[in-house]
């Protein structure tokens, strides 16, 4: 429990996710980043910004690539070097351990970084083209797969192998929902019920509409330094203390397993052992849950259960808060919503709220060690942190 | 043919308009990489040699894509699979000439070569499928 910080969060912005009427990605990143800004009086963004990386996913929406420097120039930071990172889904989950990496070295001493989509404004047809360009082109786009498609195959897959049921896939998002209902930057704020989540429509037999996280706008960054410049900047600054990172075939069928995602297994190895933690010692995590399957997928991968158990995990609300890990308390992708580019950082948003105990509502009591879990397309990308109270 | 043609998607493809399942074998390791690649990710040889996958497999896992996209939307709802191969390579595809209540993880199913209009811009693909036995 006592291995030694890569780097310190010192603040961190989120502007409201859902459908933001009339703003760019830009702008939205711009509203971010005030937040984290103002919250940091001691913080001379000008001066002692030495470095930006975001998080962004497509061109294809706004018409717009080149976006670590549009970003830069649009919060403000002029000449400094700033670099755009794209892993699908994970894009700021990769910004983030670029951003570790550049304090690390000490190239950068204080770093920005975070991730911005602007997705509402398209049709659901364009946006749903957009995405499936995370997957494998010449075998699965050409054969007419989706993104829900793709995590419907590994649902189909572990219902077969596992039992897991169509119900307890919908028992994720009524937990999400009801998280998202106590989130006032969430996009969908109001709970829902189990008969509700299973009636609704097929998007991809077993994944139903409320399977399926949304389309979003929204942005989000942090302000990382040195744990020893942290103190000049706050009095509660939120450790980095593991970063893993994984990547897998491009095409789900040439894996091996279609009920675990191995890049997210590697990644949160590699965290946990930097960290010096265990599963057991997670006091909340943020995870991917794109689809519901894959929020029971990630309790597995991560070690919260047993391969397999992730579905009993779930309706046994043990991922809800109150529970014996809460899960996704900002709402998730499911109910906070997923602008592709923002979410990594979104999620370590949350883990930074809840480990200064700033979660209001759904604050977890006590919370020392918090987890996020970001994964990119079907799962060829994946990155695991794990943050600690200072 | 002297020259063996190259290890790559697009002859991958090429070989499918013609009705053949080819994969490449890697002469040095023996890894066997469906589709081909040009450089064996195990061993790093590019030396391979074409051989003829078995095109009769079981169905692995399934989904009833309902959502589908633009180019696709006529044929939804439709069903979209992995087939292991009876020598245990995997491939995606479509599944058709089946109701879709009757798909099921494990039943038996053989592929159907497509063939691809040459005037179609890129990719010029076909799109093989898989239908039941």
């Amino acid at each position: 429990m006592n291995a030694k910080p890569l780097a310190s969060i010192v603040s961190a912005g989120l502007s409201k996710f859902g459908k933001l009427e009339g703003l760019y990605a830009r702008e939205i990143f711009a509203e971010a980043a005030k937040e984290a800004f103002d919250n940091c009086p001691n913080l001379d963004p000008k001066k002692d910004i030495r470095a930006l990386f975001v998080g962004h996913m497509g061109e294809s929406y706004e018409h717009q690539g080149h976006t670590g420097a549009t970003m830069a120039d649009w919060v403000g930071l002029g000449n400094i070097a700033a670099t755009r990172t794209e892993a699908a889904c994970a894009s700021s989950g990769a910004a983030l351990r670029a951003a570790i990496c550049a304090v690390r070295s000490g190239l950068s001493d204080v770093v920005m970084v975070g991730g911005a989509e602007k997705m509402t404004h398209r049709t659901t047809p364009d946006v749903t083209e957009y995405l499936a360009m995370a997957s494998d082109f010449p075998f699965e786009q050409w054969n007419g797969i989706t993104f829900p498609g793709l995590y419907a195959l590994m649902a189909t897959a572990h219902m077969h192998d596992y039992g897991t049921t169509e119900s307890q896939l919908s028992m994720v998002a009524v937990k999400n929902h009801f998280h998202g209902s106590l989130n006032p930057k969430a996009q969908m704020q109001k709970e829902i019920t189990l008969e509700t989540a299973l009636s609704s429509r097929v998007v991809a037999w077993p994944l139903k509409l409320y399977d399926c996280s949304l389309i979003t706008d929204g942005a989000s960054c942090l302000i990382l330094t040195t744990p020893e410049l942290a103190k000049k900047y706050t009095d509660t600054p939120v450790d980095i203390v593991g970063s893993g990172q994984a990547s897998d075939t491009i095409g789900l069928y040439e894996r091996e397993s279609l009920t675990s995602l191995q890049a997210a297994k590697v990644a949160a190895r590699q965290a946990y052992e930097m960290a010096e933690v265990k599963p057991k010692d997670i006091n909340v995590a943020e995870v991917h849950d794109c689809f519901t399957i894959a929020e029971i997928i990630a309790y597995e991968d991560l070690g919260f259960c047993n391969p397999g158990q992730g579905g009993k995990l779930a309706e046994n609300c043990e991922t809800k808060l109150g529970g014996r890990i809460p899960v996704n308390t900002s709402g998730g992708l499911k109910a906070k919503g997923h602008p592709v580019g923002a979410t990594g950082t979104g999620q370590a948003y949350e883990v930074y709220l809840q480990l200064t105990g700033r979660a209001g509502k759904r604050q977890v009591k006590d919370a020392t060690l918090g987890l996020t879990h970001n994964v990119g397309g079907s799962g060829a990308t994946a990155t695991v942190h794990i943050y600690r109270r200072a | 043919m002297s020259e063996k043609a190259p290890f790559t998607i697009e002859q991958f493809y090429k070989n499918i308009n013609q009705g053949k399942l080819l994969a490449g074998k890697c002469v040095k390791c023996g890894k066997i990489h469906l589709p081909p690649r040009p450089v064996c990710d195990r061993c790093y040889s590019k030396d391979f040699d074409w051989t003829t996958m078995p095109t009769r497999g079981k169905l692995v896992t399934y989904t009833i894509i309902h959502i589908a996209p633009v180019q696709f939307q006529s044929m939804a709802p439709y069903a979209m699979g992995i087939v292991r191969l009876e020598n245990g390579m995997k491939i995606p595809g479509m599944i058709r000439d089946v109701s879709l209540e009757q798909v099921r993880v494990g039943m038996d199913l053989k592929m159907d070569f497509g063939t691809c209009d040459a005037s179609q811009p890129w990719p010029q693909w076909p799109r093989y499928c898989f239908k039941p036995l």
